[in-house]
């Protein structure tokens, strides 16, 4: 039997107010908010933060096969699994792979995990989903959609929610789309989207589930449907005979909004962490057909819930709201703006990138043996006591830290200033001086707690860089 | 391990206008920076007979000076240590006259940054890279200069328990003490004074450092003749003869090592206990006449104070208040402006500062002559707390 055995998601810390987009183009006030990325954020970041809520205190090298899923991979060519690999200090000897291309990769990518497993081609799998998706501004779609990943572990030991069924639809359609040269999501009419789309392939896929495992509505103690917007899942689950009232898990749609591919394996974790041993869950996605799955919750599911995971629940009461509309705009560059009056920004060497890959992706420095300090980058003689090749390797990723020195930085370059230069310190020893995300200006100060969080540090030259940053404690 | 003291002396100095140099290239400030010198030392151009040559980031190789000077293939070595560069080029020169290889030699440094059409330094990025040490990934904190130097006002403030905006007021004392002593130097970039209400209400430049916390960015060149002690007053009366030279180079510490307090800059300490003991000075607050130092930022001023000993660790808001270091006081510091009013091409400062030392001991400072000052110090730093080198000159007459 193959089930989920841990669960992590992540949500952006920032929010955009639905009615400030429609206030700044003078259209009526539509409710909710969506989670925004940070301008630091994508895809590849957001899949990170989710696969590190999901894998406390799971030992790494346990994890044989890593799963991708996403419409929004910052390259169309080059694998995004591989890098994830990287930040999560995976071993080499994994199978990773990038699935995308549909709304319907994250259930896709679980599909595949959980056959790896069954053929006994792997034992564990982690399977993260992360989108960033963007509509044409002012249009209903950038109302839509929010940003935001989830993470989960698959395997045979501990198995905190079993799948004791799927059953999948293929449909060729064009309702929800965008080319390969295209930035903004398009749609076609909204009416065709729905009665041929969406109402009628997740009607026939989670009828043929039903159907084919002999279960019907009430059998369930939630049915989780992926749904374009707040208001489409309660016709399809109605027709089906779920009672919206009870049965229907909430879709996020004012907190959060359509995180895309990842919105079916978040909204699972959110009736997860809510979720009783025995409690039968449906799970249905969507976009170019359906992934139906039927999961039983098991007694393990109290362990997970008693772990210090953020999961939804946290993430999503964590939040600061974005000042303005035109904040949100700056960071997707949908505007330009005046650059300032300084050198373009410098690239990378591929060459430098790959030396750096355990420094700089899984954030490993080194302990003196012989003095007991850590260091970051890693040294070959040590800094405090001059001892020479006598280390040992240290990861900072995920130890407690706090803020030594600061300084608000007006004059550098930055899409959003001022940039908040830090100077960390880990418990333990160790300092790394990065810049500071997620941040209140008026929040920083000397001494405050402050953890670390994998970012998008420059795109220039076609390479999208990434490292560490630090920012306040997200609880 | 022998001394430098008295084995060599400077017998000419020529310093060109600082400022936005928009007339003129690095060649033009190159020929009036050692003319001036050749003049002052009453030599003919035809007498050195090897010279040193500093630049950051305006040429590379000694015919950035052999060609605008003419020097007809002379020994010309160009050195570069960052924003300590132009004391390196002198440094370097003395050394070559006391061992014995050369009598008469030139030290020049220029930098020419107004051509790029930046604020600011224009290569940033790439210093970034090498303060941090992790080359051509710009794995690094998003960089510019001021707030390096910010964070050593945030920790100062910190550990000393100074209210930021009384922290603010103190570096704002010492930006209002630098302008002034600028308006009484001809050849500054800034000749205006400035008011602590200005300065607190300037525009932020990166917290808790404002606008005028903060040096400009501007073209110049200095030079220097150096001889042996034993000819110096064959050429004039009142040569100045070199006490101490010394550097200190920092292993980058600050950013490795999280027991380094950000607090200072450990390379200026270094270099002024080595300093002291070379020119055999035990009591620096009361025998240093004048310091001109590498007020970049006024943070950087501040723990100065206290990095050469002029003021105890901590208690270096106490000679602030007290105007300690002010042209009247006791210890004038900057007393021709400074990088404050001089602006930082970066090659030349080092080499400005010890124009101010020069003119100050010979007597010849004008409105802003110190009484009979008999010892000077200059101290020029590279690269930023916690990853730099400083550079420190002492002379005497």
């Amino acid at each position: 039997m193959v089930g989920i055995t841990s669960y992590g998601a992540y949500i952006p810390i920032y929010r955009l107010s639905r009615a400030d987009i429609s206030r700044s183009w003078g259209g009526a006030a539509i409710p909710g908010e969506k989670a925004v990325a940070n301008f630091d954020e994508d895809s590849i970041t957001m899949a990170v933060a989710a696969a590190r809520d999901c894998m406390k205190g799971i030992d790494v090298s346990k994890i044989d096969s890593l799963y991708f899923a996403s419409t929004s991979s910052p390259y169309k060519e080059k694998q995004a699994a591989a890098t994830i690999a990287a930040v999560l200090d995976m071993k080499p000897e994994i199978f990773s792979m990038d699935i995308s291309q549909s709304l319907r990769a994250g259930t896709n990518a679980i599909t595949t995990a959980m056959d790896s497993i069954n053929s006994n081609s792997a034992k564990n799998s982690l399977v993260c989903a992360a989108d960033i998706r963007l509509g044409l501004p002012n249009g209903p779609r950038e109302f839509a959609y929010g940003d935001g990943a989830a993470a989960f572990t698959l395997g045979k030991d501990k198995i905190i929610a079993t799948i004791d069924g799927r059953y999948s639809v293929s449909d060729v359609i064009i309702d929800v789309w965008r080319s390969d040269k295209d930035t903004f999501v398009r749609s076609w009419e909204d009416r065709f989207v729905k009665e041929k789309g969406y109402n009628k392939i997740v009607y026939d896929a989670v009828s043929g589930a039903l159907k084919k495992y002999q279960l019907e509505p009430k059998d369930f103690s939630k049915a989780i449907f992926y749904s374009p917007d707040g208001r489409a899942v309660a016709s399809v689950a109605t027709k089906l005979g779920f009672d919206i009232k009870t049965q229907i898990q909430d879709t996020m749609y004012d907190t959060i909004g359509n995180t895309g591919t990842a919105l079916a394996p978040m909204l699972l974790i959110a009736a997860l962490e809510q979720a009783k041993p025995g409690d039968k869950l449906l799970l249905a996605s969507y976009g170019d057909g359906c992934d139906v799955f039927i999961l039983t919750v098991t007694p393990e599911i109290e362990n997970i819930q008693a772990k210090n995971k953020r999961g939804i629940k946290v993430h999503l009461q964590s939040k600061k709201m974005l000042p303005s509309y035109e904040k949100y705009l700056r960071w997707r560059d949908i505007i330009s703006v005046e650059p300032p009056p300084r050198p373009p920004l410098q690239v990378p060497s591929a060459v430098a990138l790959w030396r750096d890959r355990k420094r700089g992706l899984a954030l490993y420095g080194s302990k003196c043996k012989n003095c007991g300090l850590p260091q970051y980058p890693a040294q070959r003689i040590c800094i405090k006591c001059q001892a020479k090749d006598n280390f040992e390797d240290y990861c900072f990723a995920n130890r407690k830290a706090e803020l030594f020195s600061f300084s608000h930085d007006n004059l550098a370059p930055a899409i959003d200033p001022p940039v908040t230069l830090s100077v960390v310190n880990f418990e333990g020893g160790g300092r790394i001086q990065c810049d500071m995300t997620d941040r209140d200006i008026e929040e920083v100060k000397v001494g405050m707690p402050v953890e670390m969080t994998f970012r998008k540090i420059r795109y220039t030259g076609g390479i999208y860089d990434y490292w560490w940053k630090c920012m306040p404690i997200r609880e | 391990m022998e001394s430098i003291k008295d084995r060599v002396a400077i017998i000419g100095m020529g310093c060109t206008k600082f400022g936005e140099n928009w007339d003129m290239d690095s060649k033009e400030m190159v020929i009036e920076a050692a003319y001036e010198a050749y003049e002052d030392a009453g030599i003919d151009p035809k007498d050195i007979q090897a010279a040193w040559m500093g630049t950051y980031m305006s040429g590379y190789t000694g015919i950035m000076a052999a060609e605008p000077l003419k020097l007809m293939y002379k020994p010309v070595t160009r050195v570069e240590n960052m924003c300590a560069t132009g004391s390196e080029a002198l440094r370097n020169a003395c050394y070559a006259v006391a061992a014995g290889i050369y009598d008469i030699v030139l030290a020049i440094g220029f930098e020419k940054l107004k051509d790029n059409g930046y604020s600011g330094l224009p290569d940033s990025e790439v210093v970034a890279e090498w303060f941090m040490g992790t080359h051509d990934t710009y794995r690094v904190p998003t960089f510019s200069t001021p707030p390096q130097f910010a964070l050593m006002a945030t920790r100062y403030f910190s550990k000393y328990g100074i209210d930021p905006e009384e922290g603010r007021e103190l570096l704002a004392k010492i930006a209002v003490k630098n302008h002034h002593n600028g308006t009484l130097s001809p050849k500054a970039h800034f000749q205006r004074e400035i008011t602590i209400e200005q300065v607190l209400k300037a525009p932020m430049v990166a917290y808790p450092l404002g606008l005028y916390d903060c040096c400009g960015v501007s073209d110049g060149a200095a030079a220097a003749i150096v001889t042996r002690a034993d000819m110096a007053k064959t050429f004039r009366e009142d040569p100045i003869y070199i006490k101490a030279l010394q550097i200190s180079t920092g292993p980058r510490e600050g950013i490795i090592n999280s027991e380094w307090e950000y607090t200072n800059m450990e390379e200026t300490h270094r270099a002024g206990i080595a300093a002291y003991k070379e020119a055999g000075i035990t009591d620096p607050r009361k025998e240093i006449s004048i310091a001109e130092v590498h007020d970049c930022f006024s943070i950087t001023e501040m723990t100065i104070y206290e990095d050469l000993q002029f003021s105890p660790r901590g208690k270096a808001k106490e000679d602030i208040n007290a105007g300690s270091f002010r042209l009247e006081g006791n210890l004038p510091v900057n007393t021709d402006g400074g990088l404050k009013c001089f602006g930082h091409p970066l090659g030349a400062s080092g080499l400005r500062m010890m124009y101010e030392v020069y003119k100050q001991l010979q007597g010849k400072a004008g409105p802003r002559q110190v009484k009979n000052p008999s010892l000077g110090l200059s101290h020029n730093i590279g690269g930023i707390p916690g990853s730099g080198v400083c550079s420190l000159i002492i002379a005497g007459n």
